[in-house]
């Protein structure tokens, strides 16, 4: 047993607004500067939709993760072996029309034109080039089923489901949306970290964020290519790659990550997860069916007195371990099993989970019969559509057979295709609220709300502590962050003692551009 | 696993310092947003190098009670790509002005040899120069200048208009003083010393809920955020959470893991729909159809088939349903008629007030009963204490038990015609009636309001006439099957939901909660549909309780310290009078939208009778000289010049004064400035603009303002329609009404592009300001993190050299004492509420003219000009003698006046050497702010509670005990998040950690509400509403676009598809607020695109991201098309608010023409009876009461762009 830290996270997803607050928090921290102007290392996007680069989650198109070789497996696309063969042509890198092509407005414009025939106004213009554009697609393009019949309907995930099953995804009485707000996993098995031919990608012990380093990146852009999540940015100014840093500065100082601060939905959480390190191979390369079930067996459990032992055998502080215990991440995703990874069939064994949204109950539409319909008063607007949208229940809630998506699609998302695991969580969320409605309001019977939470294998006591994580938790229950021990780290190069009287001084230099 | 590198070893990571010192910083500043968003949210502010680099939210909100989810974090994606603003290409650096009227202004000036004010009588004298410089406007050749330079052009024009035209053609516009408070009374303070005029903005906006002064006497009053919780079933209608309340939507789905029902109502699948258990996709505009067969489902089952006692116990306390109202004959039938009085009974007829106190019948000795709390009682001289709601007989103090319903005791069954306007059908329904004789010996038929309200709704209890049948009757009424015809929902869903309403509300008493928003607010008949819900809410006893309400969101309305802000902001503390203007009234006349307007009963369903004949500006000039609405300008005469006028005819006192100028209305001499507002005398001229995009977003009709106001390029091709009979017609409307427009502003917005000069102004990330919205319940602070860059200052600093320099020019060109004639609308929470009986017509001779009573109030004002700017910069002794107060409260502030001249922490100014407060420096002004409002001085708190206590007879300074020796300054703001105390000025009690809840305080302390009965209103006996046919709840129907009129002309060359355009709050901006940073476009289409459905778009040959001309009679804009699938047919959606500054493109349709915004598709369209005054609640008080300027009901026809050039 290798036991490890690791920085996890997980995304409720029932509760996200579709904001984009956390993308803005990252972006003008960290990506706000020349070319890093297309980079979004938050992102939100709408589901059903093609996200961010358009279609990221179709690897027949980008060769991104790993995938089955044998008995183990092996990168899809650019690894070190495809890669050095390949080193100056890499077929499989988005390029900027995956992307787009960053722009602004010349503003200036409007306060420098001179006296026209008509109102002067701002042009749009491009970043990289500087002149006029004609601005045809963005990082968000498809935010809120814009342009539905060239992005929605053309979602990677709708695959298994038939045409009218996804017709019907896209009626009045069927539709619905949700969002999915995506960061880098800072995966177990990172494929960006195995596919750098620099060698400038890695994990940091101490909590397993991955990093591009900055001095070492050669930009062959391997990372780009192998990150089936394409959470790797080519900086086409300084000449390196650059990714989600997890806000490693922020976390040191104890604070939590920009993107995790800023979330008015309140929908992150942020913790430590003890895993056993010796498990990663094989649980990457398992059985599609397997793959969720071994990729959780890797984090084990911080009050098993033996993984505590291996812990500290493994030099992991206390302070770690404590936080380990006190992890949100923990919780949802061990004990209470309602969080699930993005497309563990890219087996990258990501450290971000999501719990499933509830979304409203499915109506029916008739036909109403206009024939039989009285005279509307002259003034009056008729709305010449026929339809009769009905969307009554028999229970206040309705069932999650009831909800609108269908599970396939989620299914595709979270849980490799297998919909029992994807209702499994929705019936839990759906347990709760009925236990919680008979303690508020009553009008939902004792034995019904047991029934339900029974049916979930869901105590009381458990229904209670998800409810109160879920709603009522304050920050510092949401992101739990253990102490950084930098004094540590800076002793490993120099003596602690004139650390503080030296601590920002020196020149700022820039490092090399890397091509 | 050789691939995987966990690296340890710091030397190799040294490199990581890379980001390590980009995340450093030298310090977090407090501060928020200042737009109207409603968030309020308190933001770290970082500043690196002196540079502002980034903004995060603050986490130090105080908990409310632990059964709450915290508040933290507040803040969106747009408040937090603020800070690009201050160093962005679109910062205004330094004073700008138009080079033609600079270059006009300074030719004159050389030829008057260098005489200013005689070089701006030439240029305005000189017909072709002004229009050379108006025709110029919005079409760029800005030239930098210097503040000395604006200055003096501004403060010439102050005095230039007031000496030539009269004070009152000064105009400002600044909205929601609440997201910058000080700022706001920057411009306001100076305007109102000099007597200008200040246009108001909730009811413009359409923000307004003119239901809520309707139904409780009070302009808004709402839950915080954090009540959402408490519910248990929700319905939002019209409110798009997730965008447009983002810091306080998580609530909303958090109540949802607490067993909380939602139902969200809106035509698309909107943000919010995705928190829903059920999304019902009613035609846009249906809501109110909905919401009457909710109520039909509610009386049936919840108070004819059963009877719920906490229900029936709600409403005989808390609304008018047991008061007496008169059925009158009709012809053959009968009709609902006014409430009967006190007065009307001989037992009562000599008492005090008797036409303003009601009657109800005492369930258990069957007498008639004068309940307490009435406007009567709240006016009564002779007699105090009585204004609450204890169910006491006011004549006797003797307990009753009021009488819901008479059909038990019942000595007649009447059939009462009842209007249906949905179907156009009419209605005769059984009511029963007990017969009365009143003083006048006649008898008269009464019965509850309770029993005539179950007929309106058509719910029989045997009782003859033409009851539906059942729910399925589509026919009649508000059943469940009549509203499918107009909503497209299916009666079962109705039904459905009002039980699972009726059981929530009758279980957890009253926690069933509506949140709604613009999206229904700003309907023609907003008021009808919010009525129809309120409806709904009274009768599950849902209002005033925790958890319940009826939850409007639309505008940051909530100036917590209202009472001394208000003194500050209004310069009352100088004495003078304020000259407060209905913003929708205003612009509807002045921009000359009447005269493209016509008859509203075209497109207003309406009874066929005299009074909905009229024209809207016949009606609107009606209601200025009944005293109902304010107007100014006031005369066509020049109010300084009236006074010398009077005083040269023999008046000697200012009682004289004021009698001559009666005397001159009387006989007609003196003309009314409503009465020609296209005369050249009657123009508004010099208008400034602050904290808002007054020419921009939230210029309804926008295109007429352009031709009307500026005398610029407008794409109109709506005709004159109708004309006016009292209102003279000019046969040409004057085109460039004003002389010069000045918006202060931070960025080059369509506002600041089409004014003559732009001042620079410091952002919310550079001033002291303070803040507060009804959305949480705390007071926060802006602050200055860097100081204002470039040559910007503050609004306060800018106002304060204004009047500096208007009252230096007036030395020369204004000195001396000068009486400036007033005229004010009759005002809420005064006496004027009981003035006004019935609508008789003094200007007709049909009553005498008695100002304050069957008129508005004419006084006289001293003014001299060349002390405003002392006047400015010091606190009044005004506000030490008369106090501070609002909403009927006042308070003592002598001990705190004096202490901020005796203390050392205050600062001072001495004038003719007399000391005074300072107001001079920002802070200064904050802090007296603070020190003088019950919500921010615990001593004055208490005060405020016992002065109430006097009015009502009841206990209540104990609410504010625990809040003594609460006192807050702006320094404490800058520490951490400050509840502000309660205070009878509001009515939410918030003890220990409570959230906040509207109308709590009335409903457990049975203090009235300040309406006429002092009661819930579901009746309004109002002649305007019988007139109109909205006495009762009801349900108009959205006109259709033929009778609407926007689409006349266009239609006569076109063919395309008609749409209805939606144009909701949306996700990259704050109304025109950030959508211009390149953080916004870049996550949004780079543009604000309009979005239609699949089908349409098929139809129209319209693919995703085409280009787009979106068209009516009223003007153009253009924009992007988005085609998604959950946009409904037949509707378009545009996000308001396009700003006309970003890549629009020429105008195809309307050849050469630059396309505007999404305003330019709009046309103010306002409801007569909204203009009532003088009576009870429907009285005068800016932004609480008057038309809205709504905008919903807009159709376009979309075309695609064949050719873009932009």
């Amino acid at each position: 047993m290798d036991v490890r830290s690791q920085m996890s996270m997980v995304f409720h997803l029932d509760k996200c607004l579709g904001c984009h607050t956390c993308t803005v928090a990252c972006k003008n921290i960290w990506t706000d500067r020349k070319g890093a102007e297309y980079m979004w290392w938050n992102n939100v996007e709408t589901k059903p939709g093609t996200g961010y680069p358009t279609k990221w989650e179709d690897q027949e198109i980008y060769k991104g993760g790993w995938e089955k070789s044998g008995s183990g497996i092996e990168l899809r696309g650019a690894g070190k072996r495809k890669g050095l063969l390949n080193i100056f042509h890499n077929p499989n890198l988005p390029v900027i029309d995956d992307y787009y092509e960053p722009f602004t407005y010349k503003y200036l414009d409007l306060i420098e034109s001179p006296l026209q025939d008509v109102q002067p106004v701002a042009r749009p213009v491009s970043l990289i080039t500087g002149k006029p554009i004609d601005i045809k697609m963005g990082p968000n393009w498809d935010d809120d089923l814009s342009g539905t019949p060239d992005f929605a309907r053309k979602d990677p995930n709708l695959k298994n489901l038939s045409p009218a099953e996804q017709e019907a995804m896209f009626q009045l009485e069927k539709m619905a949306l949700y969002y999915l707000p995506r960061i880098c996993n800072h995966c177990l098995n990172p494929a960006c970290v195995a596919s750098c031919p620099s060698g400038a990608i890695y994990k940091r012990g101490e909590d397993g964020v991955v990093l591009i380093d900055q001095t070492k990146c050669r930009a062959w852009r391997m990372c780009v290519t192998a990150c089936p999540y394409k959470k790797t940015y080519y900086n086409w100014s300084t000449g390196k790659s650059e990714k989600c840093l997890l806000c490693f500065p922020r976390i040191e100082a104890g604070i939590a990550p920009a993107c995790m601060h800023s979330c008015v939905g309140r929908i992150r959480y942020l913790g430590v997860m003890l895993y056993d390190a010796d498990m990663i191979e094989k649980a990457a390369s398992s059985d599609d069916k397997d793959l969720i079930n071994s990729h959780l067996n890797i984090y084990l459990d911080p009050h098993d007195p033996k993984v505590i032992a291996a812990a500290k055998a493994n030099g992991v502080a206390d302070s770690t371990i404590a936080a380990a215990q006190a992890s949100p991440i923990y919780k949802f995703v061990k004990e209470w099993k309602i969080a699930l990874p993005l497309h563990a069939e890219f087996r990258t064994l990501p450290n971000l989970f999501y719990v499933p949204p509830l979304l409203p109950v499915m109506a029916s539409v008739s036909e109403q019969e206009k024939s039989s319909t009285p005279q509307l008063n002259p003034i009056a607007k008729n709305w010449d559509d026929k339809w009769l949208y009905d969307t009554s229940l028999d229970s206040i809630f309705g069932t999650i057979d009831d909800l609108r998506m269908p599970l396939k699609y989620m299914a595709n998302m979270f849980s490799a295709g297998n919909e029992d695991l994807i209702a499994d969580k929705l019936k839990k969320l759906m347990a709760i609220r009925i236990y919680r409605r008979h303690k508020t309001v009553g009008d939902i019977s004792a034995e019904k709300s047991a029934t339900a939470l029974r049916n979930v294998n869901l105590t009381e006591a458990q229904a209670e502590a998800i409810y109160n994580l879920t709603s009522l938790a304050k920050f510092e229950e949401r992101f739990v962050i253990p102490a950084a021990h930098r004094e540590q780290a800076i002793e490993m190069i120099e003596s602690t003692a004139d650390v503080k009287g030296s601590t920002g001084f020196g020149f700022l230099a820039k490092p090399a551009r890397g091509l | 696993m050789s691939w995987i590198k966990d690296i340890v070893d710091p030397q190799a990571r040294q490199w990581e310092e890379f980001y390590r010192n980009r995340f450093q910083h030298d310090k977090i500043v407090r501060s928020t947003h200042g737009v109207n968003c409603t968030g309020s949210c308190s933001w770290q502010v970082h500043v690196k190098d002196g540079i502002v680099v980034w903004e995060t939210q603050q986490l130090d909100y105080p908990l409310l009670e632990s059964s709450l989810p915290p508040y933290e974090p507040r803040g969106c994606q747009r408040g937090i790509s603020f800070s690009w603003y201050l160093y962005s290409p679109v910062r205004i650096k330094y004073p700008l002005i138009r080079g033609v009227l600079l270059d006009a202004y300074r030719e004159e000036k050389q030829k008057a040899n260098g005489d200013p004010m005689l070089a701006w009588a030439n240029l305005q004298a000189n017909k072709e120069k002004r229009k050379s410089y108006q025709k110029a406007r919005g079409k760029g050749g800005f030239r930098r200048t210097s503040w000395d330079e604006v200055n003096e052009i501004m403060s010439i024009a102050n005095i230039y208009t007031a000496k030539k035209h009269g004070p009152d053609r000064v105009i400002g516009f600044s909205p929601i003083p609440a997201m910058s408070m000080l700022s706001y009374a920057s411009g306001q303070r100076f305007l109102q010393l000099f007597g200008g005029v200040n246009l108001s903005f909730y009811d413009w906006y359409c923000d307004l809920p003119p239901s809520f002064p309707e139904i409780w006497g009070e302009q808004t009053d709402v839950a915080e955020s954090a009540d959402w919780y408490n519910a248990k079933m929700v319905v939002d209608i019209g409110a798009n959470l997730n965008m447009t309340r983002t810091p306080d939507a998580h609530f909303f789905a958090e109540s949802r893991h607490n067993g909380t029902k939602t139902v969200v109502c809106a035509p698309d699948f909107s943000m919010v729909s995705k928190f829903a258990d059920q999304w019902v996709p009613l035609h846009a505009g249906s809501d109110g159809a909905f919401w009457m067969a909710i109520t039909h489902v509610l009386l049936k089952e919840f108070y004819v088939d059963k009877q719920v006692p906490y229900f029936i116990d709600y409403l005989k306390k808390y609304s008018d349903t047991p008061f007496l109202v008169k059925i009158e004959k009709d012809g053959s039938a009968h009709k609902a008629g006014k409430l009967l009085r006190a007065n009307e009974l001989e037992e009562f007829k000599d008492i005090e007030n008797g036409d303003w106190k009601f009657i109800q019948i005492d369930d258990k000795s069957g007498s008639f009963v004068v309940p307490k709390g009435s406007v009567g009682h709240r006016w009564d001289k002779q007699e105090t204490g009585k204004w609450n709601t204890k169910l006491e007989n006011s004549i006797d103090n003797k307990e009753y038990d009021p009488k819901l319903t008479i059909i038990d005791k019942k000595d007649d069954v009447l059939l009462v015609s009842l209007d249906e306007f949905g179907l156009d059908n009419k209605a005769l329904r059984g009511v029963p009636v007990k017969y009365v004789t009143t003083t006048s010996g006649e008898k008269v038929a009464v019965t509850t309001t309770f029993d005539l309200l179950l007929a309106q709704y058509g719910v029989g209890r045997g009782l003859e006439g033409a009851y539906p049948k059942d729910y399925s009757d589509k026919n009649a009424a508000y059943t469940p099957a009549w509203q499918e015809i107009f909503t497209g929902v299916d009666a079962k869903t109705i039904i459905n939901i009002a039980r699972e309403w009726g059981n929530t509300g009758e279980i957890t008493e009253g926690k069933c909660m509506v949140i709604v928003g613009a999206g229904i607010n700003q309907w023609y008949h907003q008021n009808l549909m919010y009525r129809a819900a309120s409806m709904a809410l009274i009768f599950v006893g849902a209002i005033g309780k925790n958890g319940g309400g009826m939850n409007h969101y639309v505008g940051q309305e909530k100036l917590a310290p209202v009472d001394s802000w208000g003194t500050i902001a209004t310069g009352k503390d100088w004495g003078g009078a304020t000259r407060l203007q209905q913003g929708p009234l205003w612009h509807y006349m002045h921009t000359d939208q009447y005269r493209y307007d016509g008859l509203t009963s075209k497109y207003n369903a309406v009874p066929d009778n005299e009074m909905t004949k009229n024209h809207m500006a016949d009606d609107i000039f009606k209601s200025v000289r009944m005293g109902w609405m304010p107007h100014y300008p006031q005369f066509k005469t020049n109010t300084l010049d009236l006074s010398k006028e009077a005083i040269k005819s023999g008046a000697k006192d200012d009682k004289a004064i004021t009698q001559y100028v009666l005397e001159s209305l009387k006989n007609k001499k003196l003309e009314y400035s409503i009465a020609d507002p296209d005369a050249e005398e009657n123009f508004p001229r010099v208008w400034y603009i602050w904290r808002g995009n007054a020419i921009g977003g939230s210029m309804k009709g926008q295109e007429y303002a352009l031709r009307h106001y500026l005398g610029t390029d407008d794409s109109i091709i709506a005709q004159d329609q109708t004309r006016t009979k009292e209102v003279k017609w000019h046969e040409k409307a004057p085109t460039g009404k004003m002389d010069l427009i000045i918006d202060l502003n931070f960025r080059m917005d369509s506002s600041a592009l089409y004014s003559d000069i732009v001042l620079p102004s410091a952002s919310w990330y550079e001033k002291a300001d303070i803040n507060s919205t009804d959305m949480h319940s705390f007071i926060h602070p802006l602050s200055e993190a860097v100081p204002p860059c470039w040559e910007s200052k503050t609004d306060w600093e800018i106002f304060s050299n204004i009047a500096k320099h208007t009252s230096e020019v007036a030395k020369t060109h204004l000195p001396g004492v000068h009486k400036d004639i007033y005229t004010s609308a009759l005002a809420h929470d005064s006496e004027d509420e009981i003035a006004q009986t019935d609508m008789k017509d003094w200007y007709k001779g049909e009553c005498e003219a008695i100002p304050g009573k069957t008129m508005h109030k004419i006084s006289v004002v001293e003014r001299d000009y060349t002390k405003i700017y002392e006047k400015f910069i010091t606190l009044g002794e005004t506000a030490r003698t008369a106090g501070v107060g609002a909403h009927g409260n006042k308070v003592d502030i002598k001990e705190q006046y004096d202490e901020m001249l005796e203390s050392y922490h205050y600062p001072t100014e001495t004038i003719d050497g007399k000391k005074y407060p300072s107001l001079k420096k920002d802070v200064s002004a904050i802090n007296a702010i603070l020190h003088l409002s019950s919500l921010t001085n615990g001593k004055l708190s208490v005060q405020a509670y016992e002065n109430a206590e006097k009015k009502t007879g009841l206990v209540l300074a104990d609410i504010a005990a625990g809040q003594k020796d609460v006192h807050y300054n702006y320094a404490n703001l800058q520490e951490s998040p400050k509840r502000y105390n309660m205070s009878p000025v509001w009515s939410g009690l918030m003890e220990e950690g409570r959230a906040y809840s509207a109308f709590t305080y009335n409903v457990e302390k049975m203090v009235p509400w300040r309406t006429l009965t002092g009661r819930q209103h579901t009746y309004l006996d109002h002649d305007m509403y019988f007139g109109f046919g909205e006495h009762l709840p009801t349900y108009k129907p959205s006109p259709k676009p033929e009778v609407f009129g926007d689409l006349t002309e266009t239609m006569k060359t076109n063919t395309a598809k008609v749409l209805s355009c939606l144009t909701p709050h949306g996700k990259w901006h704050i109304h025109s607020t950030y959508m211009d940073n390149p953080r916004m476009l870049s996550l949004s289409r780079g543009k604000e695109p309009c979005w239609i459905s699949e089908a349409d778009a098929k139809e129209m040959n319209i693919h995703d991201n085409d280009w787009v001309e979106v068209i009516n009679d009223n003007g153009i804009y253009a924009t992007r098309a988005v085609v998604s699938s959950r946009i409904p047919k037949g509707v378009c959606i545009v996000y308001h608010t396009i700003e006309r500054t970003l890549g629009a493109p020429i105008s195809q349709e309307r050849k050469g023409k630059r396309t505007g915004g999404n305003n330019s598709i709009t046309r103010v369209r306002l409801k007569p009876n909204l203009l009532a005054g003088g009576y009870g609640q429907f009285t005068y008080h800016m932004n609480y009461w008057g038309p809205v300027a709504v905008n919903r009901d807009a159709h376009v026809i979309i075309k695609k762009m064949t050719e873009v050039i932009i």
